[in-house]
C-alpha cells in the first residue's frame, strides 16, 4: 500500500501483479557451457594476458613494418637521449689528478678519450681504468666524477726499487718486481741496486733483502747475478763473488760476512766465494795467489786465463 | 552383477580422478531444492582448526569452498519428471556454486531419495583353503552371497559389507589375517529402480558433469545426522524431505536398512493449499513462517493474513488462526509418523538394543516435531543437524542440507562397498578367457 495516493489524470496504470513476466533463473545451455569454459585456467589465461599482449604485439608490429617509422621511432629516442646526457648537471668540465708525477699526469689526461667539458654519459671510467692501470707505473688508480663536474683522479705511483739489466736492456722495478720504466743507462739512478739475470725480476724481494744484508761490504757490491733462476751471485769489485745458494741465501750471507770481517777474506786475493752447499763452503784463490804457492812449489806458473804458461811462450815473451 | 561391479568400479576410479584434481562437487537433488557444495581436498590436512572446526569424524581433509542452493524443478517424490525442468534446476545450481567456488566442476556426486528402495539382507560363506583370510577371500566370501531376484530393472545402489565372521567369531569389522577354516559375510544390499538411476546419470550427463558416485540420499544424511555414537550403537534416521520420507537404521557403523515413506513436506504445504483456498507457494510460507504441531490456547488468538494478491477483496483479505493451520498440518504430520512406524516396525527396529531416533531433513524443523515423534515412534527422538564440516557458510548448516553435507562425506570416506574389492578371478566371464585364447592362436 502506497503511501501517497496519486490521482494525477495522466498517472502510470499500476501493473497487475500477476502479469509480471517471470525470468527463468537458469541459465541457458550455452550459457552454462561458457561460464564453464571461462572457469579452465587455461582459457582465463589466454583471454587475460594471451589476447592484450597479442593485440599489443601486433599494434606495435605492424607500425614498425616501416621503414620510415623505425627511424624516426630511432631518432626520436637517440634526440631525447642526447637532450637528457647534455643537460648542466652532466657536464664534466675539469679533470683534477692526485699524486702522480708530471709525466704520468700528462699521460692521464692524454688517455681522456673525449675533449672536456664533456657529458659524463661518454666518459665510461671502467674502461678508462682498465685503460690507465695498463701504464705499468701505476699501481692503483681511482676514478671518479664528483659534484661540480670534476674528474678526479687519485693516483697512487709505483716507488722505483732496484735496477734489472737484462739482454735487452735495463728496466727500473719496484719491490715486488712489477716494471716501473726503462732506463738507458745505470748512470741514470745511480742509487738503485743491480740485479741481472734470466728472470732476476720473479725474485726481487730476496735480493733486495740480500742487499739490504750486504751493509758492512756495501761500497763494494757491485750488484747481485741470478743464476740458473733459482740463485743469486753477490758480485763485488775486482772480480769478486759470493756464490748463495737457493735456499737459505740470507744466511750464508750473514755468515760470509762474518768470515770477512773475522779474517778480512774479502780483502785477499780470493776469486770466489762458493757457499752453494753452506756447510761446506769453498775458496777459489786468485791468479796471484796461485801462482805464488806454485813459485813456493816449483810449480810452472798460470796464466790470466788459467793454463800453464809453456816454457816457449815464457821465451818468446 | 559383474555389469553392475563395473559401473560401479568406473565410479569410483572417477572419484579417485576427482581427488587427485582436488575439487569434486556434490549434487543432492531433492524435490524442494537442489543443492551444490564444491569441495577442495587437499590430502593432507592442512584446513584443520580453522573457522573453529576441529578435527571430527573424517572431515578435515576437505573444505566446502562453494555453496549454492536453489528451487528444485521437475522432481516429484525423489524422481525426475520433467528431465529438461531437472537439467536448468542443475544448471542453475551448479553455475551459482562455480561462482562462488571460483573453480569450474567436472565431477559430481550425486544422491537419489526416490526410486522405491529396498534393502536385503544377505549372507555368504565360504571354506578357507589356508587357513587364514586373505584379501581374495575377501572378495570371494562377498562374490558368494546368494542374491536373491531383485525384481526387474532393479538396480543396485549400495552393497555394503556389514560384518564377518570366521568360524564361530563373528562381529569383524576386518577379517583379513584371522586365522579359521571358514568365512562367512553379511552383506546389506540396496536396490532402486534402474530407470529412475538411469534418468539421473543423463539428466546429470546433460549438464556436462561426470558422475564420480551415487547414493542414497537417506544413507547421505545419516552419515551427516548422527553422532558417532549412535552410529556405532544402534540408531534410525529419519529425513524428512519435501517428497518423502527417508528412513535409515545404522548399527556398528553400517547401514544395515534404507526404506522411504512416500509422503513428505510438499503433501503438507498441498494439504494447506487445498484447506485454505491459497495458492502453494503462499502455503509453502504460511507453513514455514507459522507452522506448528502442537496447538496451544493462543494459537487462536493467532490469526494469520493469508493475501494472496489475487485482486478480490474476498480472498486477499482473509485470515486463518494459526489453530487451524495447525489443524490442518498436524494428521499429515501424524501420517508421515505412521507410515515411518510401520517401516520401523518392519525393519525390525524393536529388537535393536538401541531405540534412538534421530530427526532430519527440512520437515524435521516444523516446531513440536519432536514431541509428535517422540508419541509415535518412541521416546528417545532428537532433532539432528549436520555435521559441522569446514567452509560451510551458516545458512547450509540447517537440517534441510543433511544430505549434501552426508554426500560430502561420504565423498571424503566411502564405506567399503562389494565393488572395491577385486573380484575374484573365477568369476571373470569366459567369455574373456575364450577371447584371449583366439587371440593367441590367430597370432602365433
Amino acid at each position: 500500500m502506497p503511501e501517497v495516493i496519486d490521482h494525477r489524470p495522466n498517472r502510470p496504470q499500476p501493473q497487475p501483479q500477476g502479469d509480471r513476466v517471470k525470468r527463468d533463473p537458469a541459465p541457458t545451455r550455452l550459457q552454462y557451457r561458457l561460464e564453464r569454459m571461462w572457469l579452465r585456467p587455461i582459457w582465463r589465461r589466454t583471454l587475460r594476458i594471451g589476447v592484450p599482449a597479442f593485440l599489443v604485439a601486433m599494434t606495435a608490429g605492424l607500425w614498425l613494418a616501416d621503414e620510415d617509422r623505425r627511424a624516426l621511432l630511432s631518432d626520436g629516442v637517440q634526440q631525447v637521449m642526447h637532450k637528457v646526457q647534455s643537460r648542466e648537471e652532466f657536464q664534466v668540465r675539469t679533470m683534477m689528478v692526485e699524486g702522480a708525477s708530471p709525466v704520468v699526469d700528462k699521460a692521464l689526461r692524454a688517455m681522456l678519450p673525449v675533449e672536456l667539458p664533456a657529458s659524463s654519459f661518454d666518459i665510461d671510467l671502467t674502461a678508462l681504468r682498465l685503460q690507465v692501470m695498463q701504464l705499468d707505473v701505476i699501481e692503483s688508480v681511482d676514478l671518479r666524477i664528483k659534484p661540480g663536474g670534476i674528474l678526479s683522479a687519485v693516483v697512487k705511483e709505483r716507488e722505483p726499487a732496484i735496477l734489472w739489466r737484462h739482454a735487452r736492456g735495463i728496466e727500473i722495478l719496484d719491490k715486488t718486481g712489477h716494471r716501473v720504466a726503462s732506463v738507458t743507462a745505470r748512470d741514470v739512478r745511480p742509487d738503485l741496486p743491480l740485479i741481472a739475470g734470466e728472470s732476476a725480476d720473479m725474485a726481487v724481494p730476496e735480493a733486495l733483502a740480500l742487499i739490504d744484508a750486504a751493509g758492512p761490504i756495501l761500497p763494494r757490491v757491485r750488484g747481485l747475478v741470478r743464476r740458473g733462476e733459482r740463485r743469486w751471485d753477490l758480485v763485488l769489485d775486482q772480480g769478486q763473488r759470493i756464490m748463495l745458494p737457493a735456499q737459505g741465501a740470507l744466511t750464508a750471507l750473514e755468515a760470509a760476512i762474518a768470515l770477512d770481517r773475522a779474517q778480512d777474506l774479502l780483502g785477499r786475493d780470493i776469486a770466489a766465494i762458493d757457499l752453494r752447499n753452506p756447510s761446506q763452503p769453498v775458496m777459489r784463490l786468485g791468479i796471484d795467489a796461485r801462482n805464488s804457492l806454485r813459485q813456493a812449489r816449483g810449480e810452472p806458473l798460470l796464466g790470466p786465463d788459467g793454463k800453464i804458461i809453456q816454457e816457449e811462450e815464457k821465451k818468446g815473451g | 552383477m559383474a555389469e553392475l561391479y563395473q559401473t560401479q568400479r568406473a565410479m569410483r576410479n572417477i572419484r579417485r580422478a576427482a581427488l587427485q584434481r582436488g575439487v569434486i562437487g556434490i549434487l543432492d537433488i531433492g524435490t524442494s531444492k537442489i543443492a551444490c557444495l564444491v569441495l577442495r581436498f587437499d590430502g593432507t590436512g592442512t584446513f584443520r582448526e580453522t573457522d573453529g572446526v576441529g578435527p571430527m569424524a573424517g572431515q578435515v581433509n576437505f573444505r566446502v569452498i562453494g555453496a549454492a542452493s536453489t528451487r528444485s524443478r521437475g522432481m516429484r517424490r525423489g524422481e525426475i519428471d520433467v528431465m529438461a525442468e531437472t537439467e536448468r534446476a542443475i544448471r542453475t545450481v551448479v553455475a551459482a556454486a562455480q561462482k562462488v567456488a571460483g573453480v569450474r566442476v567436472d565431477h559430481v556426486i550425486a544422491c537419489l531419495s526416490g526410486g522405491r528402495p529396498s534393502s536385503y539382507g544377505l549372507a555368504g560363506e565360504i571354506n578357507l583353503d589356508a587357513g587364514r583370510v586373505h584379501d581374495h577371500d575377501v572378495a570371494s566370501v562377498m562374490a558368494a552371497c546368494d542374491a536373491p531376484d531383485f525384481g526387474r530393472g532393479r538396480e543396485v545402489l549400495h552393497a555394503q559389507p556389514v560384518n564377518f565372521a570366521v568360524d564361530n567369531r563373528t562381529g569383524l569389522g576386518d577379517p583379513r589375517d584371522h586365522v579359521g577354516n571358514r568365512l562367512s559375510c553379511d552383506m546389506h544390499v540396496l536396490t532402486v529402480d534402474g530407470d529412475v538411476i538411469g534418468n539421473l546419470i543423463q539428466c546429470i550427463r546433460r549438464c556436462d558433469l561426470e558422475l564420480a558416485g551415487v547414493a542414497s540420499a537417506s544413507y547421505a544424511s545419516a552419515r551427516a545426522s548422527l553422532v558417532e555414537d549412535e552410529q556405532e550403537l544402534g540408531a534410525a534416521c529419519i529425513d524428512f524431505g519435501g517428497g518423502g520420507t527417508g528412513v535409515s537404521i545404522f548399527i556398528k557403523k553400517h547401514m544395515i536398512f534404507a526404506d522411504n515413506v512416500n509422503i513428505g513436506g510438499q503433501l503438507v504445504t498441498q494439504d494447506i493449499a487445498q484447506g485454505l483456498r491459497i495458492p502453494l507457494p503462499v502455503a509453502e510460507r504460511l507453513k514455514t513462517l507459522n507452522g506448528g504441531l502442537e496447538a496451544t490456547g493462543r494459537d487462536d488468538r493467532d490469526l494469520l493474513e493469508i493475501g494472496t494478491g489475487s485482486g478480490e477483496w474476498d480472498t486477499d483479505r482473509r485470515s486463518v488462526s494459526r489453530a487451524d493451520l495447525i489443524g490442518i498440518m498436524r494428521p499429515r504430520v501424524e501420517e508421515i509418523l505412521e507410515g515411518v512406524r510401520e517401516v520401523l516396525d518392519a525393519a525390525g527396529f524393536d529388537a535393536m538394543p538401541s531405540q534412538q531416533i534421530v530427526l532430519t531433513g527440512g520437515g524435521s524443523q516444523i516446531p513440536g516435531l519432536d514431541g509428535l515423534a517422540a508419541r509415535i515412534l518412541g521416546p528417545n527422538v532428537r532433532c539432528g543437524r549436520p555435521l559441522r564440516i569446514d567452509g560451510l557458510a551458516h545458512q547450509f548448516t540447517d537440517p534441510g542440507f543433511s544430505s549434501a553435507v552426508g554426500l560430502a562425506l561420504f565423498a571424503a570416506h566411502p564405506q567399503d562397498e562389494w565393488w572395491d574389492f577385486e573380484m575374484p578371478a573365477s568369476s571373470y566371464p569366459t567369455r574373456s578367457l575364450r577371447r584371449a585364447y583366439r587371440w593367441f592362436r590367430n597370432n602365433w
